[in-house]
């Protein structure tokens, strides 16, 4: 791979008015040019969605493509707490400034002025929009839109559709793009999954795609490609992730020439159902806004944590965050909340039932907010997170106390990308959780919902014009070695996997195993000899699988199990980088806890002298030695301090 | 618990399907897809297929998966998915039928899969608010009534299943369509557009899903609780607009 330089293309000048002068500056298409363009959105998410919608309607050819039997499935529709925007309807002080700092600090200043600050600006917009599109947002007696607070913000900013507001506003995005679909500038496959990238002249020109039905693989030239493919969680086997979440189509991007950005950065999430047995095939979150009237604790004496919880009185119970940080008490960020949980489970004071032998749960209690709102105002609240949790527990969350545990939910990390959202190949763009961009070393809640509409609606329609404006437009019905060259290769990689020389294990046998080896090494905590040792395990047990996995069936029709075990593949790969990237930054920040840099008060240090950078991963051709270029965080706007919600 | 299985299996849309029999070991404590993962494990292992079916979020908001268990669609626990049944709701039956969703405009694919494309194409019909991206108003500019904007979320809650048309003997996609046109059509912004209800019924019918003759079975295996008074408010647009 050759060398080159990093160039974030971030704008100069007063932070307020860098976007507004940046889109002034890039090149735009005109109107009647623009059906002479294709674009490919692969991905049908709040990103992938809303781009395919708005790129349709300003008459570009779209092409879309989705794994899910339909957009409206994407992971997106899980989301379910709200989503955030500088509107300051409550009076409370917000402003565009403050949603930039919030976010900035969440993210322990390890992300982008510039991004962050144009994620803040386009918010308000984003409620617009939505809307608009009829979303049912939450409103007050009086007809107008209602609020709440979050985790890590002091002010109420986070606009929700009880706790279901990703599903409404994917299908928002969703009937945008239908409404695409109707007027025929945009084309979706459903069901067809991403292979890898059409490189041609050094730009990319198509993917190469598998229909998941009829197993044919197909090629498909355009003018640029935009991944909004969601994030990599699923590397851990157990994630709130939906199952079919994968890394592959961002991973195949990678091993194309695309730089990796802060692999290592991987949310978990405090407020999950802990896992109750062997079988289990995925964690189910409970949403963050829970933390605005449920109040955490755990016995403080072990042995009481046998107990019910209700035997448990008053006096004996430990609040502990509210303990711990009585400023922001229960609603801290995620994680500092998850690391808390877990030092509470490692002192033996954790409740529920034991997973080897541990007792992995504290309790979330609603006793004083059903006192205060009564049954009726906490259902009308909570009513689907508290159905959702007896569903699966067999509890009742209104009589006895929820019992959670922190879950891997989000990653920050993802594809390299410029201020324009695109990666370091020519022509590959990264929309929503896919890029690295927004949230530093930690998101905070309802961050992730803003931040992929932003980049659909209003960011990539912008700069892939700008970048369309620049190119002849391609000819899609010819012929292109390169596209069959590619095609070939993925055929290849497909015959592998179902033809290693000694089958005997089953893909998610593999999986399990190095989801474990990956939540241990490089969860809530990290330590150089952990990590040392979970990259030989990994290289180990790739190997094995590439000798051992059992893939039964074919590739010429539809077939999860070979779905699958592409998947797993790639996430082998991907946590052995993941594992590399924890390794060489020797701080801890935001969600990334290196265990010597823990002060004795269990506080985080980040060390901003060495390591105020974005790590962006190179592709070297083993994966096992990529190479690392660093891209300097300048702080001109906030000043880095300690994060402190004391 | 043990129980008997008897699993619709198809290769795909053009051959015959038949109910074939496996014997699983699980826990109370195991979802009804982690049974059939823990199912699908052990036929790969004996060099099988894994059986083919639908799923992803598995807490129930996706709406991808669909089987119909001991002939109900999604299950005998009410107002869930198939992916929040517990194997637990189970106790005491011993053998247990699961199929695809049976209908017309949903042909299988494989297995237990079936296309729902149809859904999609409803949609695509009128199933939105015409908003060019970057033209919408201050949101706070047109106040909602409390109440109409509940009961439009209520209806905004379908998941697009197809339990509806599942359950329904004309297998049609009634309450399906009258969620949609009931949720945008109450709200101010989406009531510019009279045609919603009449196109998207057109659409139902292309798409080869039958009438509404009010047995009302949608509403009893709607997992999201979808009220067929939906049903009732899409009427009144629909003779409103006419």
């Amino acid at each position: 791979m050759s060398d080159f330089e990093l160039n974030s293309q971030t704008p100069k000048g007063s932070l307020e008015n860098r976007w507004t002068q940046h889109k002034f500056n890039l090149n735009i298409v005109n109107p009647a040019n623009r059906k002479k363009y294709n674009v490919i959105v692969v991905g049908t998410g709040l990103a992938g969605a809303a781009a395919a919608a708005s790129m349709g309607e300003m008459g570009y050819n779209v092409k879309t493509f989705c794994f899910q039997d339909s957009p409206r499935r994407a992971h997106s529709i899980a989301a379910q707490g709200g989503i955030n925007a500088a509107k300051n309807y409550q009076n409370d002080g917000d402003s565009v400034w403050r949603l930039f700092y919030d976010t900035i600090k969440g993210g322990d200043y390890r992300a982008r002025e510039s991004n962050v600050f144009r994620l803040a600006e386009l918010s308000t917009s984003i409620i617009d929009q939505a809307v608009a599109q009829g979303v049912p947002f939450a409103r007050e007696y009086s007809g107008y839109l209602a609020n709440r607070s979050f985790g890590g913000a002091q002010v109420s900013r986070t606009f929700y559709a009880r706790g279901q507001t990703g599903q409404q506003l994917l299908l928002g995005a969703y009937q945008a793009m239908s409404k695409q679909i109707d007027a025929g500038t945009v084309v979706h496959k459903s069901r067809c999954e991403m292979q890898d990238v059409i490189m041609i002249d050094g730009q990319a020109k198509g993917i190469v795609s598998r229909d998941l039905v009829t197993g044919e693989l197909e090629t498909h030239i355009a003018d640029c490609v935009v991944l909004c493919t969601g994030g990599y969680g699923n590397v851990f086997y157990l994630s709130t992730n939906a199952k079919g979440c994968n890394a592959s189509a961002a991973w195949r991007a990678h091993k194309r020439g695309a730089l990796f950005a802060n692999p290592c950065f991987t949310q978990i999430h405090p407020t999950c159902i802990p896992q109750q047995g062997e079988l289990q095939s995925k964690l189910t979150l409970m949403s963050e806004s829970l933390r605005n009237d449920g109040r955490i604790w755990a016995p403080k004496h072990q042995q009481d944590c046998e107990k019910r919880p209700e035997d448990i009185p008053e006096h004996d119970r430990d609040y502990f965050l509210e303990r711990m940080y009585p400023a922001f008490g229960n609603l801290v960020p995620r994680d500092i909340a998850s690391r808390a949980v877990k030092l509470i489970c490692d002192e033996g004071r954790g409740v529920g039932h034991a997973i080897d032998g541990k007792k992995l749960g504290v309790y979330l209690d609603f006793a004083k907010a059903i006192e205060k709102f009564g049954l009726d105002g906490v259902e009308e609240k909570y009513g689907n997170l508290f159905d959702m949790y007896q569903h699966i527990t067999a509890e009742n969350p209104y009589e006895t106390p929820m019992r959670i545990y922190p879950a891997v939910h989000y990653t920050m990390g993802g594809l390299w990308v410029d201020y324009n959202l695109m990666t370091s190949i020519n022509g590959l763009f990264a929309g929503g959780e896919a890029n690295f961009s927004d949230h530093g070393a930690n998101r905070l809640g309802a961050s992730a919902l803003m931040q992929g509409l932003a980049d659909g609606y209003f960011i990539l329609p912008t700069t892939v014009s700008n970048y369309l404006a620049q190119q002849t437009p391609i000819d899609i019905t010819k012929s292109y070695p390169e596209a069959q060259q590619t095609l070939q290769a993925c055929q290849a990689q497909l015959d592998r996997l179902l033809n290693a020389p000694d089958p005997q294990k089953t893909p998610d046998e593999f999986h399990r195993k190095l989801g474990q080896i990956l939540w241990n090494a490089c969860g809530m905590a990290r330590e150089k000899a952990i990590l040392e040792a979970a990259i030989s395990d990994i290289q180990a047990l790739r190997k094995q699988f590439w000798q051992q996995v059992k893939v039964t069936g074919s590739d010429k029709t539809l077939n999860q199990t070979l779905e699958r075990a592409g998947r797993i593949a790639d996430f082998f790969e991907l946590a052995e980088l993941m594992c590399i990237d924890a390794l060489t930054r020797e701080e801890s920040c935001g969600c990334h806890a290196r265990v010597e840099h823990i002060a004795d008060d269990g506080e985080a240090q980040r060390h901003d002298d060495d390591y105020a950078f974005v790590s962006a991963w190179q592709y070297s051709g083993n994966v096992s030695i990529p190479v690392l270029y660093k891209e300097e965080l300048h702080f001109e706007f906030v000043r880095p301090t300690t994060r402190n919600y004391k | 618990m043990i129980f008997t299985l008897h699993i619709w299996r198809q290769h795909d849309a053009n051959s015959q399907g038949n109910f074939e029999q496996h014997h699983i070991d699980v826990s109370e404590d195991t979802s009804f897809l982690e049974m059939l993962d823990a199912l699908n494990e052990q036929l790969i292992r004996t060099g099988q297929e894994a059986i083919a079916f639908d799923f992803d979020c598995r807490e129930g908001i996706c709406g991808s998966c669909n089987l119909v268990i001991n002939g109900t669609p999604h299950g005998k626990h009410r107002a869930t998915t198939t992916c929040q049944q517990y194997m637990r709701d189970y106790a005491g039956e011993n053998e247990l039928w699961i199929e695809p969703w049976r209908a017309t405009a949903f042909p299988i694919i494989k297995d237990l899969i079936v296309d729902r494309s149809a859904f999609d194409k409803i949609i695509q019909a009128d199933g939105y608010i015409d908003i060019r991206t970057g033209s919408a108003p201050e949101a706070n500019t047109m106040p909602v009534e409390k109440h109409i904007a509940d009961d439009a979320f209520d209806a905004a809650t379908c998941i697009g299943c197809g339990a509806c048309v599942a359950a329904c003997p004309n297998a049609s996609a009634t309450l399906f369509v009258a969620a949609k046109v009931s949720h945008l059509s109450s709200l101010p912004q989406g009531q510019m557009d009279q045609q919603r209800a009449r196109k998207m019924l057109l659409a139902m019918d292309e798409q080869g899903f039958g009438g509404c003759s009010n047995y009302r079975e949608c509403e009893r295996v709607c997992p999201k609780e979808i009220s067929v008074s939906n049903i009732t408010t899409m009427n009144k647009l629909l003779y409103q607009s006419s």
